[in-house]
């Protein structure tokens, strides 16, 4: 250890008091961005999805084609769900930052009803295509079809759940520091899975139906 | 297989309701080698076991260690993960350089074909995946929040979690060895040979569960680590202050979090061929095995240089201290390496150049490799700069270090020959290129690992570790690779293909016999490796480094006691210039005494292991097919995670007296060492 005494001029070296250093807002930031990069990387598992989808969309194996297949109406209505999902979960952020209990826990409830609306005529198209022998073992474009579209399915089942869980704890705890950062990270993670619905409608739905 | 068969999907007619395709017949008692392992590691399981019932150490054990969310421990016990896989990878290393000798000698050798298969696959598997992926992170975890100033990582728990995620992977593929079997498919299970139709059997099913589970553990600590760089560094490390092997952390944990996802969706959509009967890689209606080499690859590369970057960073650390220098050209190394991760990423192809993507896009990723030689190079000349005129001290690390310097270079030529398409051609799947990426990856990544073992151990235990023993290892590694290797890259251009177990010609028989004398040199390496952690341990008092600052350490982490208290530092730094601690030290910083203040630390907790247990048993269902275990543990995992986020109840305050007694033991040690 070096025995110099230390010279006028040296600089301070250590942050002695903590007061002007909050450490649970320091965290707070912490979880957003660490939420943000997350979603980030789920984004790479949709973007090798959506990349096998479009090297293999087009191997029908002499079986169905998308326009076949896609009831572009039905897909139009659930798009228009999950587009209007996120705008209720807006409005959910909105009541929060009012401090508004009750009115942060109705539109959470509206936007679980909506994600569920979707979720439901999911399961109905896959039923639909399945029964017409329509099955991802049919062809690679089916495969991918299926596991691209499912893949969302089962993030947005995966929000409903984290949805309800969250709906309990603010009944149990109500707007503390902790339920609003959770509140938002789910907000992103709902805006999230909304942006790649737009992606796979347009880009399997939409061209599907076009091309 | 008929139409209609491949419409429909796997048969599951026959599976068993309870044991799924678990069977007496699944244990391997056919095989005497699997016996004899599985006597010796079952003997020396209960030997533990017993003797840590003996001296009453598993509360010890469970509330100090296995619960702990302190990244030093966490850290610690990836490297002692990454030390016990060492081992088994090292044995299957060994058997096979034993028996391709016998076998290039005329002989038949000792493994059957099935056996070698399952030995190559869990080698590349096992050195990749749980030994230098362990020991990468683990010393991020351990160095970077110290040379950084911080506490802990920004998600504590998550850390904890994702060791266990690790450490689930490795279990899972220790399991095959004595339950089903491994994949005989190679380290990347290329389709169609791993498809359902070419491997029925668990054993890549192992590959691919094995390997997910333990990718949510890297993936989630990748960004655990980043958040922690960008938002827990002491006040005045701006980025351009910060440690090179901070740097370099960051540059790699990047890289985890942009590429591990795609291995995870690469690997889910093998299960749905293997599972669901869909078509993405097989050879019928319509799927394409070559869409699983790009993504595997577009994972791969970049995961090569996951590995390497943080060892570049290691390496930087080490040559400026031991040569008493700052770093030459931190800027460039710091543009490098930013540099290399992007170039990283658009390298990939290069793998397969023989796929026919044809000249144009051949030329591309030819040219994209090379240019990667010009950043490393540029590091190759700092770190050479960096001794010039400085004053080395040739303690273990620095031997390592330039071990390292001479070694890698090699391997980079060779890298570069292997990057012209025409010369590719001709040497692709050949031992010319087990040579190269050994040449890179043990010159390289190893040397790198033991270098930072040496270095940072007395600060982790607070003793060093015994310069002799670390020598003879050294030397050992050092000679014994060239001698295990350099006959490969002769054996390569003579023509002999990787992965082989049998040979019709006796011509090669000198060059696998000289190899395997290089195995057993490096064999002796290992062991005087770990007689060097028992001499050192056994003679930890006259080892001891009671300064903190054995070295003459630069950066933050030789500022604080060693081993540090958990709380890292009573007070957080403030970092002036790039070398921090070594600014502190020539400015003469005092050391605060007084006027400590309570601090703000994370809870310890079961959940991480826990719920790692709960989902390795589910993997094992997922591997033998015994659905009700999955459905059963799916529902607990979800339940338990659910629940743990009831747990408000997550930090605490150390309080200030606490504080206090440990600095004020410290304050009355380094007044009695001056």
């Amino acid at each position: 250890m070096s025995a110099t005494t230390p010279s006028a001029e040296a600089p301070e070296f250590f942050v002695r008091s903590t007061h002007d250093h909050d450490d649970g807002h320091h965290h707070e930031t912490g979880t957003m961005i660490g939420f943000w990069i997350y979603l980030m990387s789920d984004c790479l598992i949709f973007g090798s999805l959506f990349a096998v989808y479009a090297v293999l969309g087009n191997n029908y194996a002499a079986g169905p084609s998308p326009k076949d297949l896609f009831d572009i109406d039905m897909i139009l209505v659930s798009t228009f769900m999950l587009l209007f999902s996120s705008i209720t979960y807006g409005f959910a952020v909105l009541r929060m930052q009012m401090n508004d209990l009750k009115g942060t826990q109705l539109w959470l409830i509206i936007t679980g009803l909506f994600g569920l609306g979707f979720l439901y005529l999911e399961v109905l198209e896959f039923t639909h295509l399945w029964h017409e022998g329509a099955t991802p073992m049919a062809s690679a474009f089916l495969s991918s079809f299926y596991t691209l579209v499912g893949t969302h399915g089962l993030h947005v089942t995966g929000g409903v759940i984290w949805l309800i869980t969250l709906l309990i704890q603010l009944s149990l705890k109500g707007l503390t520091h902790e339920n609003q950062r959770r509140v938002m990270c789910l907000s992103m993670f709902w805006h999230f899975l909304d942006l790649i619905w737009i992606g796979v409608f347009s880009f399997v739905y939409l061209t599907g139906v076009l091309l | 297989m008929s139409l209609a068969q491949t419409h429909q999907g796997p048969d599951y007619s026959h599976l068993d309701p309870i044991f799924g395709k678990l069977s007496w017949e699944s244990l391997p008692f056919h095989e005497p080698i699997l016996v004899v392992t599985f006597a010796a590691v079952a003997f020396g399981g209960l030997a533990v076991f017993a003797l840590l019932t003996y001296f009453k150490l598993w509360g010890y054990l469970w509330n100090e260690w296995l619960i702990s969310i302190d990244h030093k421990k966490i850290g610690i016990m990836y490297m002692v993960l990454g030390l016990i896989m060492f081992v088994r990878g090292f044995a299957d290393a060994l058997m096979m350089r034993g028996h391709q000798a016998l076998a290039a000698s005329g002989a038949e050798g000792f493994l059957p074909p099935h056996h070698y298969d399952q030995i190559f696959t869990a080698h590349g598997v096992i050195m990749i995946f749980f030994v230098a992926m362990p020991f990468v992170t683990g010393l991020m975890n351990f160095v970077m929040p110290l040379q950084i100033g911080a506490r802990d990582v920004a998600f504590p728990f998550l850390n904890n979690f994702s060791f266990w995620m690790t450490v689930s992977g490795a279990v899972l593929v220790m399991l095959s060895l004595f339950v089903g079997e491994f994949s005989t498919a190679g380290w990347l299970a290329y389709p169609p040979f791993s498809g359902l139709d070419a491997s029925p059997s668990v054993g890549v099913d192992y590959y691919i569960w094995a390997l997910q589970l333990a990718g949510i553990g890297t993936t989630l600590s990748g960004i655990n680590l980043i958040v922690t760089i960008v938002k827990m560094r002491a006040p005045g490390m701006n980025y351009m202050k910060m440690p090179v092997f901070t740097w370099t952390a960051l540059c790699t944990n990047i890289l985890i979090v942009v590429t591990f996802p795609i291995l995870t969706a690469t690997l889910a959509l093998l299960t749905m061929d293997r599972y669901v009967g869909t078509h993405f890689f097989t050879s019928e209606l319509g799927g394409s095995p070559m869409m699983y080499v790009n993504l595997i690859w577009i994972w791969g590369h970049p995961e090569v240089y996951i590995l390497i970057l943080p060892i570049f960073g290691v390496f930087s650390e080490v040559v400026a201290t031991f040569c008493g220098k700052r770093l030459f050209g931190y800027t460039s190394m710091v543009y490098a390496t930013a540099v290399i991760m992007i170039l990283s990423y658009l390298v990939w192809l290069h793998h397969f150049f023989t796929m026919g993507a044809g000249a144009d896009v051949n030329s591309f990723f030819g040219i994209t490799t090379m240019v990667i030689s010009i950043p490393t190079g540029a590091k190759l000349f700092n770190w050479l700069f960096t001794m010039y005129k400085g004053r080395i001290r040739y303690e273990p690390p620095m031997l390592w270090t330039v071990g390292f310097m001479l070694t890698f270079v090699i391997g980079g030529m060779t890298g570069v020959m292997l990057a012209v398409p025409p010369a590719d051609y001709v040497l692709h799947n050949s031992l010319f290129l087990i040579a190269h990426f050994h040449n890179v990856i043990i010159g390289g990544v190893v040397f790198g690992v033991f270098a930072a073992i040496g270095y940072w151990f007395p600060k982790a235990f607070g003793f060093k570790l015994d310069a002799f023993w670390g020598k003879v290892s050294f030397w050992c590694w050092f000679v014994g690779f060239y001698l295990a290797f350099m006959p490969l890259y002769v054996l390569g251009l003579m023509g002999v293909t990787r992965r082989l177990s049998q040979f019709e010609d006796a011509a090669y028989s000198a060059y696998f016999v000289a190899a395997l004398i290089g195995a057993v040199l490096i064999a002796a390496g290992i062991a005087a490796f770990f007689m060097q952690l028992y001499v050192s341990i056994k003679n930890r008092e006259q080892l001891k480094d009671t300064t903190g600052d054995p070295w003459g350490g630069r950066t933050l982490e030789w500022s604080t006691s060693s081993p540090p208290p958990y709380y890292n530092f009573a007070f957080t730094p403030r970092v002036h210039e790039v070398d921090a601690w070594w600014h502190m030290k020539k400015v003469g910083y005092k050391r605060p005494t007084d006027g400590y203040e309570p601090i703000h630390m994370p809870h310890y907790t079961s959940t991480g292991i826990i719920l790692a247990g709960i989902l390795t048993v589910m993997g094992f269902g997922l591997i033998w097919h015994i659905w009700w275990l999955v459905v059963a543990t799916f529902i607990v995992a979800i339940a338990y995670g659910i629940g743990h986020t009831f747990n408000y109840n997550r930090d605490y305050y150390v309080p200030a007296d606490e504080v206090a007694e440990i600095e004020g033991k410290r304050t009355a040690q380094l007044a009695q060492e001056s």
